[in-house]
């Protein structure tokens, strides 16, 4: 057992920001715990969760020493998803790069090329026009609702069981989803992989009468929310399953760099929207809801609250998008043409606010070369993976079940 | 009854019971469709009604596996054990005046002790299949439907007491003109007909009280090994259970086949069939109970409830009854 006396409760490193003290733990299980000093007799049982189990969110494999219903130690092992994007955005050029990463967060695929996209543009230089950020920030919006909207029914799912009220959310939130899909069909032409931005800007025009069905959506979008509400929020059985289940610590959370709405409903405010804003974030003023409970409740709250927020933020900006070109950089007819013009090595970093948290692309471009020499994406997934080990210990089966859901992480983005 | 007329009515209540468990299904697909949005069975038969049978063909067709190390026999037996417990609870229930296989004077004792025998078909369904998820669902299954039984017999003693008989029978007999104990004494009547409700759902593990299936966390509990027309056989004494306990809240409280206009199986039927599209209702609607929070509901606030109706019941039997 580790203890932790941290002068940054009062005043933490990133970005200045508070946290409430009360959620901070004095100690927190060791996830390193060697299970034979605990259980020398071997009563306990091991139980792999996974990689076949409906609620790992893909195929996650974890490993569970319990006691009775009750989890000792808890292993995650990752890796089962993986494709080796890291490398192929090595071997590819920069133009071909975002329709691979689509494939790594497949629940809000845009948002991986927008990533990238925007260290690619540092890397290279090229400057982005007006009309295209404006598009990406609405974009942007538009994913982080789909996602979230998969979330609240998957994680539905997840407590209430497919043959039950859980299985009913999870076929209302499809059914808005839908109508996300259809929007961002019309748009590109795909509906899950999108291969949409390019360094530079977008691929794809609005189409025409874009923007009124945008508004449709949300209209609907907004008192279907209201639904959900009426089916969660206030249901006894909703509560007893969320409420200070899964207290996420939010020093601990830092460590282990944890961000987005996990981060946010531990007390951490902090959005890169709102913080280091890119696109056409610098446009509206984002409003950051935050909680300070920590458990899975208040990570629901957060990411209803999150959903109204996008709502309002792509109704401030469909209606005045910027006439003018949709790429800065010429549209591409052979892959090799965008090139690093430097003779050495450059270096490129850049994030944004993915609707599981901070998003970053780390690039190095090779000299005279039209693909980077090493690219690495830090996906907001990995990291609360790394949480459970932490949150599982001492909760029973059906609420590691809930906290996992409650994380939101997708495995296509933790093993990439 | 002579003694073939009593086999004839067996039979031919044991097929309905069967039939109506599997229509069951198809009862619940286009509720649940209806809840979510969609048509629910559409392509086989008229409204999908053959929906059942094709289920069943299918079913039937697949292979039947015994996973290694599993008790083969025990595995095999097991399902057939609880559907036919489950099917001999409908022997005491009476359909219409005299419509019952067997008239036995402790009727309701014999739904409460078969009750609680059938926890031990599906513990040894869980423990026999060797798969921790089924046994982990087996030890939840135990434990729940041990824990229920107890407010379920007390609520279950209230119109027992205010009838005077154990026979279901007579107990439909002293609900007649419309004093149905759900209503009347009214108070005690209506907490022990929720009650009896609540406890019978976890008796037949639906939702919120499920847990042993739990297909989110156990991937189906006890059943998860099962196959082919071993899990129909599982699923059938699941859908079964509900639609007795539906028949038996509906003859302990509602007042059984009493109705207006002509009394009869046809309100026996509907009563339990609105009871059984309840139990539906709430399954799609709501989420589930973890395992202690199960538990803690039934020992801190069922049964405190329950003795305290028991109590109230016989004073108001004392005093307004008998003077």
């Amino acid at each position: 057992m580790a203890s932790v006396a941290d002068p940054r409760v009062k005043d933490l490193a990133i970005g200045g920001v508070r946290v409430p003290a009360a959620l901070v733990r004095e100690t927190w299980p060791d996830p390193y715990m060697d299970i034979e000093d605990y259980d020398p007799e071997s009563d306990l049982m091991s139980l792999n969760m996974g990689p076949q189990h409906p609620s790992t969110h893909g195929v996650l494999r974890v490993k569970l020493f319990l006691d009775g219903e009750i989890c000792v130690k808890c292993v995650p092992y990752l890796g089962y998803l993986h494709r080796g994007v890291e490398k192929l955005c090595e071997k590819l050029t920069y133009v071909q790069v975002p329709s691979v990463v689509d494939k790594n967060d497949y629940v809000s695929p845009m948002m991986n090329e927008l990533a990238v996209c925007m260290s690619f543009e540092k890397l290279l230089g090229i400057e982005v026009p007006e009309r295209a950020l404006v598009m990406r920030t609405v974009i942007a919006e538009l994913q982080r609702l789909s996602s979230h909207l998969l979330w609240v029914g998957t994680w539905g799912l997840d407590m209430g069981g497919a043959i039950g009220g859980g299985g009913s959310l999870f076929i209302h939130t499809f059914r808005e989803r839908e109508l996300f899909l259809d929007l961002f069909e019309e748009l590109t032409g795909g509906r899950f992989h999108y291969n949409h931005h390019t360094p530079g800007g977008q691929r794809h025009d609005i189409p025409p009468g874009w923007e009124a069905q945008v508004h449709q959506v949300l209209n609907v979008l907004e008192s279907r929310l209201i639904e959900y509400e009426d089916l969660c929020t206030d249901n006894h059985i909703f509560q007893a399953r969320t409420v200070g289940v899964g207290v996420i610590d939010p020093v601990l959370a830092m460590e282990l760099g944890v961000s987005g709405p996990v981060a946010r409903a531990s007390g951490i405010d902090h959005d890169l929207r709102r913080d280091a804003p890119y696109a056409a974030y610098d446009r509206v003023k984002v409003q950051v809801p935050v909680r300070q409970e920590g458990d899975c409740f208040a990570r629901y709250m957060v990411r209803l609250a999150e959903m109204r927020e996008s709502i309002r933020i792509v109704r401030c900006l469909i209606d005045d998008i910027p006439e003018g070109p949709i790429c800065g950089a010429k549209m591409v007819k052979l892959p090799g043409s965008q090139k690093v013009k430097a003779k050495e090595f450059v270096y490129a970093y850049s994030a944004i606010e993915s609707p599981r948290g901070e998003l970053g692309t780390w690039v190095v471009g090779q000299p005279k070369s039209a693909s980077a020499y090493r690219c690495k994406i830090r996906p907001p997934s990995y990291h609360l993976v790394s949480m459970l080990p932490y949150l599982c210990v001492g909760q029973m089966i059906s609420d590691i079940v809930v906290v996992l859901g409650s994380l939101d992480p997708i495995l296509g983005e933790v093993d990439r | 009854m002579t003694w073939y007329m009593t086999l004839l009515l067996g039979l031919t209540i044991c097929t309905l019971a069967m039939a109506l468990g599997a229509w069951g299904t198809w009862y619940e697909r286009k509720f649940a469709g209806r809840m979510q949005n969609r048509p629910g069975p559409t392509e086989v038969g008229p409204f999908g009604l053959l929906q059942p049978l094709a289920d069943l063909l299918k079913l039937l067709q697949k292979e039947i596996l015994v996973p290694r190390g599993a008790a083969r026999w025990l595995f095999l037996a097991s399902p057939i054990v609880a559907a036919a417990g489950t099917l001999s609870l409908f022997a005491v229930i009476p359909f219409g005046e005299g419509i019952v296989v067997a008239d036995l004077n402790i009727g309701v004792l014999w739904i409460f002790s078969l009750g609680s025998v059938l926890v031990l078909p599906h513990w040894v369904v869980g423990w026999a299949s060797n798969n921790k998820y089924a046994l982990l669902g087996a030890m939840r299954a135990a434990a729940q439907t041990i824990s229920y039984e107890i407010p379920l017999l007390l609520a279950g003693m209230i119109p027992i007491m205010l009838a005077g008989s154990f026979n279901m029978g007579d107990i439909v007999a002293a609900q007649d003109g419309y004093r149905w104990f759900a209503l009347w004494p009214p108070g005690p009547g209506a907490v022990a007909f929720v009650m009896f409700f609540m406890c019978s759902l976890a008796e037949a593990n639906r939702i919120p009280f499920d847990i042993p299936e739990a297909e989110s966390e156990l991937i189906g509990g006890i059943s998860v090994e099962y196959t082919g027309l071993w899990a129909a056989i599982l699923q059938l004494a699941e859908y079964i259970h509900t639609l007795v306990t539906a028949a038996v809240c509906s003859v302990l409280f509602l007042g059984g086949w009493d109705g207006p206009f002509v009394d009869g199986p046809h309100w026996m039927l509907l009563k339990t069939m609105l009871i059984y599209l309840s139990v539906f209702w709430m399954r799609w609607s709501w989420m589930r109970y973890r395992s202690d929070q199960l538990l803690a509901i039934c020992w801190h606030y069922l049964l405190p409830i329950a003795l305290g109706l028991v109590a109230a019941t016989a004073i108001w039997i004392r005093l307004v009854e008998v003077s």
